[in-house]
């Protein structure tokens, strides 16, 4: 009985390396301090009440945030990892194996967990409030899309000390994902962590394109929509046409791994190649799902920091558009190098090159927005203009790569390496990044503070450019991507060890980040107008933070920037007041279901995971249980009374 | 901050990016850009055409940006023109719109025409002689049907001669790359891709595997080495003389997983690759394998190219030597 219990524990528990021994520990200690801060203040029912079960979008929004930048220390933990294994040649600090798991969740959780969750914390936080909204369209989906989200995450997350993490790669490529090459739980994690969040992904994208459609202000006609919500537009666009695809190809990978099934496998008539199509026409548009959004907040920020009105704004929104539909038409370029014919090839590199039109386009918009403005370099205006370099660069790298027999030489080296991670980097990242420190005063009533976050920015810029500019080099020189390690023989030695310093130095500015959001929560500049940075969109015409109904009355909308337009009507003497009338306003109720029913898909894909078909049993039936509740569920909204919109209102600071 | 040290940040961007430009146009390290035979040499064409096309976009905007931003910085007294409401110009937009479908277009010409090109034998003067490549768990393995030899994770190739590779795998996919001869090509299992390489002159070439297989894929990289028409044959007979023949045996053992040395056999298994490829294979994808013939030694084009044929009409005769089936 013992002995099977050690035996259990050895293959269930990750054993074996020092390092997971020490997350090991710091996992325990963390969920014991946790839960001790919890009880002794007393606030389990303030979580459960206040943030489990809410459905209020600023709320999921700021839970969204917090998910994000911790899966954004977990796979910058894993960056520096694998910088510090390759700093030198023939380095011993991580084995093979060990490598090959980093590198395969840095990717996933950079894009799915970290990239994908920091751009819906933005579209939470700001696309009601830019239209004038009270909430998205369908609030409970809202709070469901969270937490199989967050569940997902988590169920990928445990690989790392439960079972063994993935380790095929990113996008875990057959034959070497099947079982013959992957026993184990790992790639089973993969695709259930995976497949979880990727159901709260595409309702997620349902939700945002409903909300647009159907929930913008009176008066705001899409023509009059900000930029910000165009591109969320766009992006969830995408997300309906490519996310069904991703769900697909993991359930299809999944028969063959469980049920034996052969869609993939090298024999038994399984075509490997056809993964490696499917995947890559969902993560081709995935890419433009997560950069997309970061130009439309480019865009809010160059007009408001340039002081001027966009340029453009009709190319700005085809340009967007016209994104969404190329980046279905490209996704062969991952695999020139597969051998297909001659015209396929020429079809995928041409169309690759044509979605560089629309992109180059936008940065002229961008650059004529600034032309004749007057640009005031505060933090998010900072990573914006930093953002634009790098991504031209990051761009002409990637029409470099559209040129497909020079890709055979590009392909799976560090030139590719570097190319994404500088628009990944240079354009996502730095454009949420922007976008927070934007809206930060809107969500929480503080600025986050200048000083601390210049550090953090220059530290971030100058190691991105120390970090990927010698992977360029590195890609000419033959090295390819997830080689563990390698010899002096090559002379790759030099611009590795330069590389790896980039990387430090783009972790240490991220701690200055994480410095300056727990400064400026007590030091930060408080935001008592609503309006910190002069802004042109509806979201900063009411109090910060928002009141939990947004818009004490909905506004009426004139003009493309409203909020400005009424400003400099205002500042004219040409303004009406109009006579505000409030009316109880409409809101949905908080719900329990949504955290309840993923924690029950956590127990589909823990179960599918090790095999256990009874705990996956007891998980779907959770599941039906929820849904079956919900379905009878009729008492889901209530009023709020004029009195206490009036009341807080008051308490804000507003006269109504 | 203030507008010069905005003006040193960009400096210092642009100064990155040429420092790595400039590094990466000398040291035989860089291997992409010192080609060795004429398939690289298309591609470095290429490389170098493309930059240049996307430098006369990047360069200007790169400007663009630093002027503008030191320009119409928000410091008092700035004498730059405010125009607040100007944010459509029909003229500059479609300026914006038609230069980058230029460059594209442009750039679309000289790469199909390359994507063509490349397809084919580089080199039309010489026959092509034949290599299987197979990528196993962890070592690549090559097979010479027409010299009936087989190695393990080295290559030895006749220099000005174009090889015609079938690209194979016996395990998870990879990818063969050499790149001072040209690009690389993916080794997937139960189908064979083609791939057309050549070495001008005599040399050691840095070989690597290029797409991620598991625990041993950084150890599979292999050194091609191009020789003299005559030492080649030379070190074929040698191989023939001192080396054992592969056995079915050897095959299953050399395709467990594990990392290996380099090995030499003095023959294989008569249609090996075939049946690797045919193992896995759908009928549809034999057909590609089968569809196009390499320039038959010793038959078509044995009076255009004398010298070279005749080695290969030799070994072309060896005894347990027969690769017609998969010409024909």
């Amino acid at each position: 009985m013992w002995e099977n219990i050690k035996d259990f524990a050895s293959t269930f528990f990750v054993t074996g390396d020092p390092l997971i021994y020490g997350a090991d520990v710091s996992i325990v200690l963390s969920m014991v301090a946790i839960v001790f801060v919890l009880t002794k203040y007393k606030k389990w029912g303030w979580l459960w009440r206040e943030w489990l079960t809410t459905v209020d979008h600023k709320r999921i929004g700021i839970m969204y945030l917090i998910a994000s930048l911790l899966m954004l220390f977990r796979g910058g933990v894993d960056a520096l990892l694998m910088r510090l294994q390759l700093a030198f040649p023939n380095v011993e600090f991580l084995n093979s194996d060990h490598y090959n798991a980093i590198f395969t969740t840095h990717g996933t959780i950079m894009i799915l967990f970290m990239a994908m969750p920091m751009m819906f914390a933005l579209f939470n936080m700001v696309v009601p409030l830019q239209l004038g909204a009270r909430d998205v369209a369908y609030p409970f989906l809202n709070a469901l899309s969270f937490w199989l989200f967050m569940l997902g995450a988590m169920l990928f997350n445990i690989s790392f000390v439960i079972g063994g993490s993935p380790d095929a790669g990113w996008l875990s490529y057959p034959p070497l994902s099947q079982n013959e090459f992957s026993p184990g739980p790992g790639q089973n994690f993969y695709i259930w962590g995976i497949q979880i969040s990727g159901i709260g992904s595409l309702a997620t994208g349902i939700n945002f394109i409903v909300t647009i459609l159907k929930m913008r202000a009176p008066g705001m006609k899409l023509y009059k929509m900000p930029l910000f919500s165009w591109s969320v537009l766009s992006s969830c666009i995408m997300i309906i046409f490519a996310f069904p695809i991703l769900t697909v190809t993991l359930a299809l990978l999944f028969l063959d791994r469980f049920a034996g099934a052969h869609f993939f496998t090298m024999d038994g008539g399984g075509n490997p190649m056809m993964y490696l199509n499917l995947i890559w026409m969902w993560g081709h548009p995935e890419v433009y799902i997560v950069v997309v959004p970061a130009f439309g907040i480019f865009s809010e920020i160059v007009a408001t920091f340039a002081r001027k009105t966009i340029f453009g704004y009709k190319s700005m929104v085809w340009a967007m558009m016209v994104i969404a539909i190329a980046s279905f038409f490209t996704w062969a370029h991952h695999f020139f190098t597969m051998g297909t014919s001659a015209s396929v090839i020429a079809f995928f590199a041409i169309s690759t090159m044509i979605i560089g039109i629309p992109t180059g386009v936008k940065v002229f918009n961008w650059l004529f927005t600034m032309y004749r403005g007057r640009i005031s370099f505060q933090q998010p205006m900072l990573w914006t203009i930093a953002f634009i370099p790098c991504f031209v660069i990051g761009g002409a790298t990637g029409v470099m790569l559209a040129v497909a027999p020079a890709d055979y030489q590009y392909h799976n080296s560090y030139f590719l390496v570097a190319h994404f991670h500088q628009v990944l980097i240079g354009g996502v990242v730095f454009g949420y990044l922007a976008g927070i420190y934007y809206w930060w005063p809107k969500l929480f009533g503080f600025k986050l503070d200048e000083k601390l976050g210049k550090w953090g920015f220059w530290f971030w810029n100058i190691g991105f450019y120390v970090c990927f500019m010698p992977q360029y080099a590195l890609g000419f020189m033959g090295m390819t991507r997830r080689y563990y390690t390698y010899g002096w023989d090559r002379g790759w030695a030099d611009m590795n060890l330069v590389s790896t310093v980039g990387a430090f130095m783009m972790g240490i500015g991220f701690i200055f980040q994480v410095w300056q959001i727990a400064y400026s929560i007590k030091h930060g500049e408080r935001d008592t107008t609503g309006d910190p940075w002069n802004g042109r969109t509806l979201e900063w015409s009411i109090p910060s933070p928002a009141p939990f109904y947004n818009f004490a009355v909905v506004p009426e909308v004139k003009e493309a920037d409203d909020w400005w337009a009424t400003k400099q009507a205002k500042a004219n003497g040409t303004y009406k007041e109009q006579p505000a009338k409030l009316e109880p306003i409409h809101m949905p109720k908080n719900s329990g279901i949504p955290f309840i029913m993923a924690n029950f898909w956590f127990l589909v894909g823990f179960g599918f995971t090790f095999g256990w078909v009874w705990m996956a049993v007891i998980g779907f039936i959770g599941v039906f249980a929820c849904m079956w509740a919900r379905s009878f569920q009729y008492d889901t909204d209530y009023y709020v009374p004029v009195e206490e919109v009036r009341r807080t209102e008051a308490s804000l600071g507003r006269v109504v | 901050m203030s507008g010069g040290k905005m003006l040193r940040h960009i400096q210092f961007w642009i100064l990155a990016v040429l420092g790595t430009v400039l590094l990466t146009g000398c040291g035989s390290e860089y291997l992409v850009l010192n080609p060795k035979g004429p398939v690289a040499e298309t591609q470095y064409n290429l490389i170098i055409i493309s930059t240049i096309l996307v430098a006369v976009i990047i360069v200007p905007v790169l400007a663009l940006t630093a002027f503008i931003v030191y320009r119409y910085r928000d410091t008092p007294g700035n004498k730059a023109s405010y125009k607040p409401e100007w944010a459509h110009s029909t003229t500059l937009e479609v300026i914006w719109w038609i230069i980058p479908i230029i460059i594209v277009a442009l750039l679309g010409y000289f790469t199909v025409r390359d994507i063509y090109v490349l397809k084919e034998n580089p080199n039309k003067e010489v026959a092509p002689m034949t290599i299987q490549v197979t990528a196993l768990d962890w070592k690549w393995m090559f097979t010479y049907p027409e010299q009936n030899i087989a190695t393990v994770n080295h290559l030895e190739i006749p220099a000005g001669v174009p090889i015609r590779f079938q690209v194979s795998a016996d395990a998870p996919m990879n990818s063969f790359w050499v790149p001072e001869l040209g690009g690389q090509i993916y080794a997937m299992a139960g189908m064979a891709t083609e791939l057309y390489l050549q070495a001008d002159e005599p040399g050691t070439f840095a070989g690597f595997s290029s797409n991620f297989s598991g625990e041993g894929f950084a150890k599979m990289q292999f050194d091609v080495v191009a020789k003299p028409k005559d030492e080649f044959d030379n070190w074929v007979k040698e191989v023939k003389g001192t080396t054992p023949a592969m056995t079915k045996a050897d095959y299953e053992e050399l395709r467990k997983p594990g990392v290996t040395d380099k090995v030499t056999y003095s023959a294989f298994p008569e249609g090996m690759f075939e049946e690797i490829v045919a193992k896995y294979g759908h009928g549809h994808d034999m057909d590609y394998v089968m569809e196009k013939p390499p320039a038959p030694a010793g038959d078509k084009s044995s009076n255009e190219t004398s010298k070279n044929t005749q080695q290969q009409t030799e070994s072309h005769n060896m005894p347990g030597m027969n690769h017609s089936s998969m010409n024909h």
